[in-house]
């Protein structure tokens, strides 16, 4: 180590002698496994700045000396050894169509998918051709001020406002998994909208797809200053192949004075993936930061959105659905910190479990003194397609403000007959009237997507219940 | 041999035996009334000829376009050509009464999902409601909310016959519409049956009372009591039965005026 040159002079080397935006030419061979090594060099290829290099090392370390949790999911058989940390894009590309697992092919046939756009969703393709849509949003957005770039282009390009946020939400040494992340991260999405822009259309991953982008390890940061209006969605509802088992994002988020951020996910990863995911959002006076949150693949999920009610009037949401096939079990929920006096928060989660598949809600509402006059209500409702699934609920309330409002609601519940024989009653198969009631039960979370992603969810629905996706 | 016809139909619930011998046949054209006191087994007769998985049968045939439909599901049924109006229509949440109806006909078309030629135009879909609903006297307030949620009786009542209307049975089962409805509400149903009577419709109207009777003249009337027909004739038997009530064929204690109080 103590013979090696700054990882930053190597980077500024290596841009002179082959330009950075060409890293094919670049000899480097994946590896799997984590060591600082491997950390270095993922900074040093992408030529970062010391102070993200010695961030990533320090992360490392806390990474190593945490231990597993042992609480929700069993994540014992993660074998950290055995999982590539860093790919660039063109080693993505090395798999081809006809390797895919076949129960994807069918659900990209049956979503109707483009041709050019499922070889990207499947890691065959690193670029999916909607750069036209990209440049003219691009356009628009820094007419206005607005920053919205990948993670990593991000601290090259704005290097003062990243450090400024970086890290200071979501600290390494949260959990294991936001360590791993901080150790390892690329990709994600940047985005800074300044005081009192409001942006009218939904943000999406989707227009500025690449391979990076949609990594296992990516990185998220938005800043909405004051008085601004952000929504940003990420994922699709097409399942989302990777031969890599392991998917840890750190997705932070400031909402400054009077702004309201909206941050909506739709996520179906392929059913071999640990998507261990931690997502936070500081909201400041008067602001209102809103979770929307969908998770129907994977094989495991850990992911509870969670808002931080920093000063009085911070208003936090959390509308989520998670849907548990076979093998899947689904632990989603929302942390809701009430920090200041007259804060407000409401989580509203939503589960199905078919097939043996498994959800449980887990949710932690704490009231720290101080937040006085603050109101907070959870509502959790499960239901279960059969006898063999599962569906439980962890709530945790700690409450040492005065004067405050909790609420918690539970139901689970089951397809009734009744329902079932009043739909059949009107020629509907039973496969479409189970179809129907599922997604009626969905209906809350569906009405606040987009129309265009309201419409492929309800499908995606479809045909989970149809049992055709793996 | 009658288009729909019910041969010694026997049906139990959880164990009990509720249908006794049920022999009726119902032509195209006919309407036919059953009448029977509280417990007679005139629901489970409706919900055992729709295929209600908490019914079983026991024994006898339902023979309808060549075939006996106790073996088929109750979609199966439904696109056959049978109707049921429920006497409680359930409530799904999340799902729009125009969605639902939308779904229905679809079903009706043979439309899966798959074969997108099958499948109903919106311009015709809207076309069709738009008609029924004007025929119906129904203002279009209730489409968007969810299937029958948060409906007044009335409501609920209404959306059954819009339904009927929409999906143009062969067979129609009407299970005590006329129960707990004010009389506004019995003479909208029997009007809108009424203009739906015909050669391509044989309607089935199942009730206690006699009153809605009043205003759909049934051609025959069959009285049931503790799961098989007592009585079976024309139209004089509702007004016998307006005067006398079920007392010949019950025990003491039950009241024997039809046209007070309600369906228990």
């Amino acid at each position: 180590m103590a013979t090696q040159p700054k990882p930053v002079e190597i980077g500024a080397d290596y841009k002179e002698k082959y330009g950075f935006f060409v890293p094919e030419e670049y000899v480097f061979k994946a590896k799997r496994g984590l060591n600082p090594e491997i950390v270095k060099e993922i900074s040093f290829m992408k030529g970062e700045p010391e102070w993200m290099t010695k961030f990533r090392l320090r992360s490392l370390e806390i990474f190593r000396k945490k231990p597993m949790p042992t609480w929700g999911a069993d994540l014992s058989v993660i074998d950290f050894e055995n999982i590539f940390y860093f790919l660039k894009a063109s080693d993505k590309q090395s798999k081809t169509w006809e390797e895919l697992p076949p129960d994807i092919k069918a659900t990209y046939d049956r979503l109707g998918v483009p041709e050019a756009e499922r070889k990207f969703l499947a890691g065959v393709s690193a670029q999916y051709e909607s750069e036209v849509v990209y440049h003219s949003l691009q356009k628009e957005l820094s007419a206005k001020g607005v920053i919205f770039l990948d993670t990593d282009s991000a601290l090259r390009e704005h290097p003062d406002l990243f450090r400024e946020y970086f890290g200071t939400v979501i600290p390494p040494a949260d959990n294991k998994f936001s360590a791993l992340n901080s150790a390892v991260w690329s990709g994600g999405s940047f985005i800074y909208v300044p005081k009192g822009v409001r942006v009218d259309v939904p943000l999406q991953a989707y227009f500025r797809i690449n391979a990076e982008n949609m990594g296992q390890f990516e990185r998220t940061l938005i800043i909405c200053d004051e008085g601004s209006f952000v929504h940003y969605i990420e994922g699709c509802t097409a399942p989302i192949y990777t031969s890599d088992s392991l998917h840890s994002a750190v997705v932070e988020i400031i909402v400054k004075k009077g702004a309201r951020c909206r941050y909506t996910t739709i996520q179906n990863w392929s059913t071999n993936v640990f998507n261990l995911v931690t997502k936070r959002a500081m909201a400041y006076q008067d602001a209102t930061m809103e979770w929307v949150d969908g998770n129907l693949g994977s094989q495991i999920t850990m992911k509870y959105p969670s808002v931080y009610l920093m000063e009085p009037g911070a208003k936090g949401d959390v509308l989520s659905i998670a849907f548990a096939g076979k093998g899947q079990h689904q632990d989603a929920g929302g942390k809701m910190i009430h920090v200041a006096p007259n804060t407000t928060s409401t989580i509203t989660s939503k589960s199905i479990s078919k097939a043996g598949g498994r959800t449980s809600y887990r949710g932690h509402i704490k009231m720290y003194p101080g937040a006085n006059n603050s109101k907070s209500f959870v509502k959790c409702d499960a239901l279960l397609l059969d006898d063999e699934s599962r569906s439980d609920t962890y709530p945790y309330n700690d409450v040492d403000a005065e004067n405050v409002t909790l609420g918690h609601e539970a139901t689970v519940s089951k397809v009734s007959d009744e329902q079932l024989f009043y739909l059949m009653s009107r020629g509907i198969t039973r496969a479409e009237a189970e179809t129907m009631i599922v997604n009626g039960f969905i209906e809350p979370f569906t009405k606040e997507l987009p129309l265009e992603y309201a419409v492929e969810l309800n499908r995606l629905i479809q045909l989970e219940m149809e049992g055709s996706v793996g | 041999m009658a288009d729909f016809e019910i041969k010694n139909l026997r049906a139990s619930v959880e164990g009990k035996e509720i249908l006794k011998g049920v022999t009726l046949g119902i032509n195209k054209g006919e309407v036919h009334a059953v009448m029977g006191p509280n417990g007679s087994g005139k629901s489970t007769l409706s919900y055992a000829l729709m295929g209600h998985p908490g019914y079983s049968i026991d024994g006898g045939e339902v023979l309808f376009k060549g075939q006996n439909i106790l073996g088929l599901e109750p979609d199966q049924r439904a696109r056959l050509g049978i109707f049921l109006a429920f006497q409680y229509p359930v409530v799904v949440p999340g799902i729009s009464m125009t969605n639902f109806l939308r779904t229905a006909l679809n079903a009706k078309r043979g439309y899966d999902g798959k074969d997108k030629s099958k499948q109903i135009s919106p311009k015709e879909f809207r076309s069709l409601l738009k008609g029924e609903l004007e025929v119906l006297h129904m203002d279009d307030s209730f489409l968007p909310r969810y299937i029958n949620d948060g409906f007044s009786g009335g409501e609920k009542k209404r959306a059954e016959i819009l339904q009927m209307a929409m999906l143009k049975p062969e067979i129609a089962i009407l299970d005590e519409t006329d129960s707990g409805l004010d009389i506004d509400s019995i003479k909208f149903v029997a009007e809108a049956v009424n203009r739906m009577r015909g050669p391509e419709l044989g309607v089935l109207i199942i009730t206690h009372y006699t009153r809605i009777l009043e205003f759909i003249k049934p051609d025959f009337v069959h009285v049931l009591v503790d799961g098989h027909f007592v009585l079976n004739g024309g139209p004089e038997i509702a007004d016998r039965l307006e005067q006398t009530g079920y007392s010949e064929w019950m025990d003491k204690e039950e009241p024997a005026a039809l046209n007070k109080g309600e369906v228990g």
